[in-house]
């Protein structure tokens, strides 16, 4: 086999089957998976959706809220087991693939992006989210080509 | 010391534990490694095991070494290696194909290679020196300064750090860990980098001086 195709063969069995659909500018809600005390629980970080970089399993992305007062932002892997689910809370329009704007906004104007204007809804990609978590749930219990197949 | 295996770097990825860790590794493809002849204290003077690696054709080698592996009965290889053999591990029969599945994941390997070739390079990229100020008046910013003292020693010590050729080199990482053996395909997972360019041969052997965590 020719070296790219490993490596891609590689990176596609480490890769999430199905990734909820979010653009910038959206509102996500991002349940991350915190080991605390030697116990496992989810926690959530809400935001708007500042950058989406990196392509295939290095794909990451950037979320920022304001948290009393402060601007905070994070960066999560896509592809990390740890970012257990993604949820959308709203979609925003814009016409930047990079909102870095936000960041020198201060007060409503910095939490604050255009509304709908896509035809899918915040509905129909949820929908996506709970198929995901299927998805994921389905390989982890059999972890078989069948079910990779189904996913895909 | 004991067996290893020869290999062609791939490249570099990533991947996830279960703990959403992110974990850089390089691949390297260890296919068509096979035991081409055993050399043994009685004829030889020494115990090793020679490893050829690619299989190659005829065309591309000389006429001794296409002898050398018909006499052993293994196909054409472009590479060969030796292994040292330490006493009392026993030595695989001639022809006897070595796979992945020769390290274990988690144990750790030194990995050979000939690093990338930088050409004739300067004092600060060679040698990592400081340089000199970019401004204020400075004409002096990469040059390699002092290199003696004066009429003691009256003379340059040796293995002064100067600018001269750089890289393509062999190199040998210690303590690697494996990441992953893939026996369906042949590769290996290593963790973090080691010298060499894509498509590069590389040597990977047993770690000396660490040994695999207990379990």
């Amino acid at each position: 086999m020719i070296a790219r195709d490993i490596l891609e063969k590689i990176e596609k069995e480490h890769m999430k089957k199905a990734v909820t659909p979010f653009r910038v500018g959206d509102t996500i809600k991002v349940h991350t998976k915190v080991i605390e005390g030697g116990k496992e629980r989810l926690q959530a970080f809400q935001g708007i959706v500042l950058a989406r970089r990196g392509t295939g399993l290095n794909a990451s992305f950037t979320v920022r809220k304001i948290s009393y007062g402060e601007g905070v932002e994070r960066v999560f892997p896509l592809h990390s087991p740890a970012v257990d689910r993604i949820e959308i809370i709203s979609q925003g329009r814009v016409r930047r693939s990079k909102l870095y704007y936000l960041r020198d906004r201060v007060g409503k104007s910095a939490t604050k992006v255009k509304g709908v204007g896509r035809a899918n809804t915040v509905a129909a990609a949820n929908a996506v989210v709970s198929t995901a978590a299927a998805a994921a749930a389905a390989a982890a219990a059999a972890a078989a080509p069948a079910a990779e197949a189904a996913a895909e | 010391m004991s067996l290893g295996l020869l290999g062609k770097k791939l490249g570099m990825t990533r991947i996830y534990t279960d703990q959403g860790e992110a974990v850089a590794v390089t691949v390297v493809d260890v296919s068509d490694n096979d035991v081409v002849q055993v050399k043994t204290a009685d004829i030889d003077g020494y115990r090793a095991v020679q490893v050829g690696f690619q299989n190659g054709k005829a065309k591309h080698l000389t006429k001794q070494e296409q002898g050398h592996y018909t006499k052993h009965g293994t196909p054409l290889k472009r590479h060969a290696r030796e292994f040292r053999l330490a006493d009392g591990v026993e030595a695989p029969a001639e022809g006897t194909s070595l796979t992945a599945d020769l390290f274990q994941k988690g144990q750790f390997v030194d990995v050979i290679g000939v690093s990338k070739g930088r050409g004739f390079q300067g004092v600060v990229k060679r040698y990592g020196f400081a340089g000199q100020p970019a401004s204020h008046g400075s004409m002096m910013h990469r040059r390699t300064g002092s290199i003696g003292c004066r009429l003691t020693p009256g003379r340059v010590w040796k293995n002064q750090k100067m600018p001269g050729h750089m890289g393509q080199v062999r190199r040998t990482t210690q303590n690697l860990q494996i990441v992953e053996a893939r026996t369906a395909d042949n590769v290996i997972l290593i963790r973090g980098s080691f010298p060499g360019a894509k498509g590069d041969l590389v040597v990977i052997r047993p770690a000396k001086k660490k040994s695999a965590p207990a379990a």
